[in-house]
């Protein structure tokens, strides 16, 4: 009597969905990959073609997938080296961001002795910590985890703070009346109720990682992608840099689009609510 | 039903609020209640009276301020399952699906659900078919029977209601005054209810208690002496109805020298 939008899925409907799905997304991707066409046809045309663009700042597009492959040997290794910082330092600075958050939205004093520190040190871009992480640390690559650590843990610590400090109290008063203690209010209620603004912050941690990443690496490591964008500048090989600059590209944005995997099936639950 | 459970006795509650600038107001004055194990009773009175607040201590959320709320001779300290709350918004986990709510209560305290319990609960409310949506996609009357099947799989001795019907259409109210009636029946459960609307306080409760203005004092405890199953139709309901607005001052302003404009 009260329908809902429960889907039904036939196993029959889902065989034929994979094709039914492919075509029309073709389709819609046409436009798209006609106008890259044009776009790369056109760039050819200005650097290899006509000379307009002056080198060796603008090599045209054969040159850069030339180079592409001709040192695939350093620029995988530098992949490997900026992923492997990369993944560390995120995950030392998610967890640390995840307990403090969490200690701050659930416990009176863990707002009070966190705040401060967060206020103070969270607003200071990592990368300004570089001259002291240099010295603090015995090697650049345990320095670079620190940095990588410190941007991504002050916006999951916010995130993680106002989502478990902002759950509604009528869950807490629910599940309390329920029979649920402390411990299942903290676990099964308030962190998951607040997962929603724990992911936003995941998201800003891993672009501000990015990004600590990449200064980490021209500053001090001798290794990473960053590091071979510099290095390539400074004899002049622009088509090594355009080289390295489209993996970062491809490399960052399908992290990114991992997490946001990893949030839709997590937060199913919200689905026709998530507007972002 | 000598051996039966949830006679609440509530003594001499009083219940003051900080008004935030140093003063207090009281919200509750001196209530004295005994509700009988397996009774159906309501509370009416104008909004903001503090009826509700009267509930929550019931239940535990709050404590009072001076008083003592019994519940088969022992003293409510704190929230227990064996006193359930729905409010008037369902709130559903929304991380959960139907089942998951329903099973939240005996998980939080570490029981293992005895086989059958959930299917009986979902089967009472009507929701097998729905276990497994998640609340957004219920409809206002089904997520509100969640609610009350989640707070019924802990077998309360105690239902305290807080307007749970106060957010949905007439239509589907009635329907779910009539769901009420049959939970109450099969579970024999004590029921409070809370609400706004006199007609279902008639329509369900054996007792219907009137409320004064803040601060809430007991006007009038009335006995409902209709016989169940009750018909919306029975000519002695609009006697009752008209005897209750008199005691809510809500009956011809002209009349009555004291209108009072809190619903």
């Amino acid at each position: 009597m009260e329908a809902t939008s429960l889907k039904t899925k036939t196993p029959a409907s889902r065989k034929s969905r994979g094709w039914d799905k492919f075509f029309p997304r073709c389709r819609r991707l046409l436009p798209l990959i006609l106008a890259l066409v044009v776009l790369i046809g056109v760039w050819n045309l200005l650097t290899t073609g006509l000379r307009l663009l002056p080198l060796p700042y603008f090599p045209g597009p054969r040159e850069i997938l030339y180079e592409l492959w001709r040192d695939r040997g350093l620029l995988g290794l530098s992949t490997v080296y900026s992923l492997r910082l990369l993944a560390i330092g995120y995950l030392v600075g998610t967890l640390g961001g995840l307990a403090a958050g969490i200690l701050m939205g659930w416990f009176k004093w863990g707002e009070y002795w966190l705040q401060p520190l967060l206020r103070f040190i969270g607003p200071v871009p990592a990368p300004a910590w570089i001259p002291l992480a240099m010295t603090l640390f015995p090697n650049s690559f345990l320095a670079s985890i620190f940095l990588l650590g410190l941007s991504s843990w002050f916006p999951v610590t916010i995130l993680t703070w106002s989502g478990i400090a902002g759950v509604n109290k009528s869950y807490l008063e629910v599940a309390r009346t329920l029979g649920a203690g402390d411990r299942v209010l903290l676990l099964r209620v308030a962190i998951p109720a607040a997962l929603p603004s724990i992911f936003v912050g995941l998201f800003m941690g891993l672009g501000l990682s990015f990004a600590t990443l990449v200064v980490a690496e021209m500053l001090g490591v001798k290794a990473g992608l960053g590091w071979y964008i510099q290095w390539a500048q400074g004899w002049a090989e622009y088509d090594k840099v355009y080289g390295a600059l489209i993996i970062m590209a491809l490399l960052f944005s399908t992290l990114l689009s991992v997490i946001f995997r990893c949030r839709d099936r997590i937060l199913a639950w919200q689905r026709g609510l998530i507007k972002w | 039903m000598a051996d039966a459970k949830g006679c609440l006795s509530l003594q001499r509650i009083t219940k003051v609020f900080p008004n935030g600038s140093g003063q207090t107001i009281p919200v509750l004055q001196d209530i004295n209640l005994e509700i009988r194990a397996g009774g159906f009773i309501s509370f009416l009175g104008p909004s903001g009276c503090g009826k509700s607040t009267l509930l929550r201590l019931m239940a535990g959320l709050e404590t009072a301020t001076g008083g003592v709320i019994y519940v088969d001779g022992e003293a409510v300290q704190g929230p227990h399952y064996s006193r359930g709350l729905v409010f008037q918004d369902p709130n559903l986990f929304p991380w959960l699906t139907v089942e998951g709510n329903l099973v939240f209560g005996p998980r939080a305290r570490g029981n293992e659900l005895e086989k059958g319990i959930l299917e009986y609960f979902l089967e009472l409310t009507g929701l097998t078919e729905f276990r497994r949506a998640f609340p957004h996609q219920l409809s206002g009357g089904m997520a509100q029977r969640a609610a009350l099947a989640r707070a019924l799989i802990n077998r309360p001795v105690v239902l305290l209601l807080d307007e749970p019907l106060g957010a949905l259409d007439a239509f589907t109210r009635m329907q779910m005054q009539d769901e009420l009636y049959r939970i109450w029946r099969a579970q024999q459960i004590t029921v409070v209810l809370v609400t706004h609307d006199i007609d279902e306080a008639i329509y369900l409760s054996e007792r219907v208690v009137v409320f004064t203005p803040r601060p809430a004092r007991i006007k009038s405890i009335l006995d409902i002496p209709l016989s169940y199953p009750r018909s919306r139709e029975n000519p002695d309901f609009f006697l009752l109805r008209n005897e209750i607005l008199k005691l809510l001052n809500l009956s011809r302003p002209e009349e009555e020298g004291e209108f009072v404009y809190a619903i």
